[in-house]
């Protein structure tokens, strides 16, 4: 991959290290007992803080991940070149668009 | 016969790490999907939550948080080695990622309870 | 045929892309080389086996092949060391190259990365005025050092599977020589050669498998090597941006 996308990536990976453990440490907690929407919305509803951080979360690995896959793609299938660039940043949007609707749907709900 | 190459640890670490990732690219849109049930408000995102409590998606959802702190872990070997010119010697590091990564998927089979 | 005590069974490639093993029964003899057990063959058995060696005392790389799956200097490479007492020995050319004929490949690819790389001294437009001091303690000097053994054998662009992957790779040792070059403060190339192994399938494309160091006949570890220009790079892309 090129110098720019390598940046990119190692760049969003640091950003995701921190939120990665965050996120688990949520997760293992919020788990115990059950998960409930209501435990859920409880807790993400109307919070700035939380939606900031999970804002960015979505931002970092939408950023992330297609770069990823183009690596995997390149090295594993025929795919390359222009196409996969588009369908890859098509997936970038695709990631933006659906996380951004996600953390908004339990910031509002 | 397997090639001498793939024998390595270096190698295992790096299938993993991609295996992981790729799991977790294909997992995340339908992530968002599922929370963003909640824009039709709380019931909806319960009656998804009930589909998560069946046992092979509970043994899935198990598989992606293993494969996301694997992800994270072995990642996190990979800025060492190119960021602060770690020099691996053993299988300790790779060791010490995966048994990380699966301590938090034991805890998380706990807490689910 | 089964090997037994006494003689080796030894499945060579023979062909080209194309081909097929073939099967010699070789004495085991006490201190055998795999280049003793592939000389004899062509000696004594089929004098139309081609391969490759010239110093046979592990200082050329000349004899680089594929030894039971792992790529490796034949003549370095005691026989014992490398069959249990089933006593089979597979060889294969270099993967990753072309391969010309049996045992031989082509190693033109390999060296046009090497120059791709620029992975060769570039004195300046103007002659140094005097002798370069070079402190052997500095760290720039210590990195050069850590990778300037390479012989160019081809043991790690054999084993890299990037390479394999990534038909554009530059590989493990071209970039390693591009590192040295890097640390060398008498070198000119300065930001060309930065731009040269950071394209698209540069230094940024190895995964750090770490074949290339586990198998180095020479110990080098190009995968730090290439570590090292993926900071460099960054950093002087980062400099110029800020």
């Amino acid at each position: 991959m090129t110098a720019v996308l390598f940046l990119a990536q190692r760049a969003t990976a640091s950003v995701l290290a921190l939120a990665v453990v965050v996120h688990l440490a949520t997760i293992l907690y919020a788990v115990r007992g059950g998960l409930t929407a209501g435990e859920i919305l409880g807790r993400t509803h109307g919070n700035v803080g939380f939606a900031l951080f999970y804002g960015m979360f979505v931002a970092a690995v939408a950023i992330h991940a297609p770069i990823g896959l183009r690596n995997v793609l390149r090295e594993w299938t025929p795919w390359r070149g222009r196409s996969l660039d588009i369908a890859l940043a098509l997936y970038f949007l695709l990631l933006l668009a659906l996380g951004g609707r996600a953390v908004f749907a339990v910031f509002s709900a | 016969m397997i090639r001498a190459s793939h024998k390595q640890r270096g190698f295992l670490a790096a299938i993993l790490h991609r295996l992981s990732g790729i799991a977790l690219a294909i997992f995340l849109p339908l992530h968002f999907l599922a929370l963003a049930s909640a824009l039709n408000g709380a019931a909806s995102l319960d009656r998804f939550l009930a589909i998560t409590r069946q046992p092979l998606i509970a043994a899935l959802e198990w598989g992606i948080v293993v494969a996301l702190a694997i992800h994270m872990t072995l990642g996190l070997r990979v800025l060492l080695i190119e960021f602060f010119d770690f020099r691996e010697k053993t299988l300790v590091p790779i060791s010490v990622c995966l048994a990380a990564a699966f301590a938090v998927g034991f805890i998380f089979i706990l807490n689910l309870g | 045929m089964t090997a037994t005590d006494t003689m080796l069974a030894v499945d060579v490639w023979r062909g080209a892309e194309s081909g097929s093993f073939q099967q010699f029964a070789i004495p085991r003899r006490a201190h055998q080389t795999v280049l003793d057990v592939v000389t004899e063959i062509q000696r004594e058995h089929d004098g139309t086996l081609s391969y490759r060696f010239a110093c046979r005392v592990g200082m050329c790389g000349s004899c680089a092949m594929v030894v039971n799956g792992r790529p490796r200097w034949t003549c370095r490479t005691r026989v014992s060391d490398v069959t249990d007492a089933g006593g089979m020995l597979r060889l294969e050319p270099l993967r990753n190259f072309t391969i010309v004929k049996d045992l031989a490949v082509d190693m033109t690819q390999f060296f046009d990365k090497w120059k791709d790389a620029k992975g060769y001294f570039e004195a300046g437009e103007q002659p140094a005025a005097d002798f370069a001091v070079v402190a052997p303690a500095t760290p720039e000097r210590q990195a050069a050092n850590a990778g300037i053994e390479c012989i160019g054998c081809g043991v790690c662009y054999s084993a890299c599977d990037v390479v394999a992957w990534d038909k554009d790779y530059l590989g493990p040792a071209a970039l390693n020589r591009a590192w040295t070059l890097v640390n060398d403060v008498r070198d000119q190339a300065g930001d060309a050669r930065l731009a040269a192994v950071s394209g698209t399938s540069g230094c940024q494309a190895c995964h750090t498998h770490m074949s290339c160091t586990a198998f180095c006949p020479k110990a080098i570890a190009p995968t730090y090597s290439i570590a090292g220009l993926k900071r460099t790079v960054l950093r002087r892309g980062l400099r110029r941006i800020m």
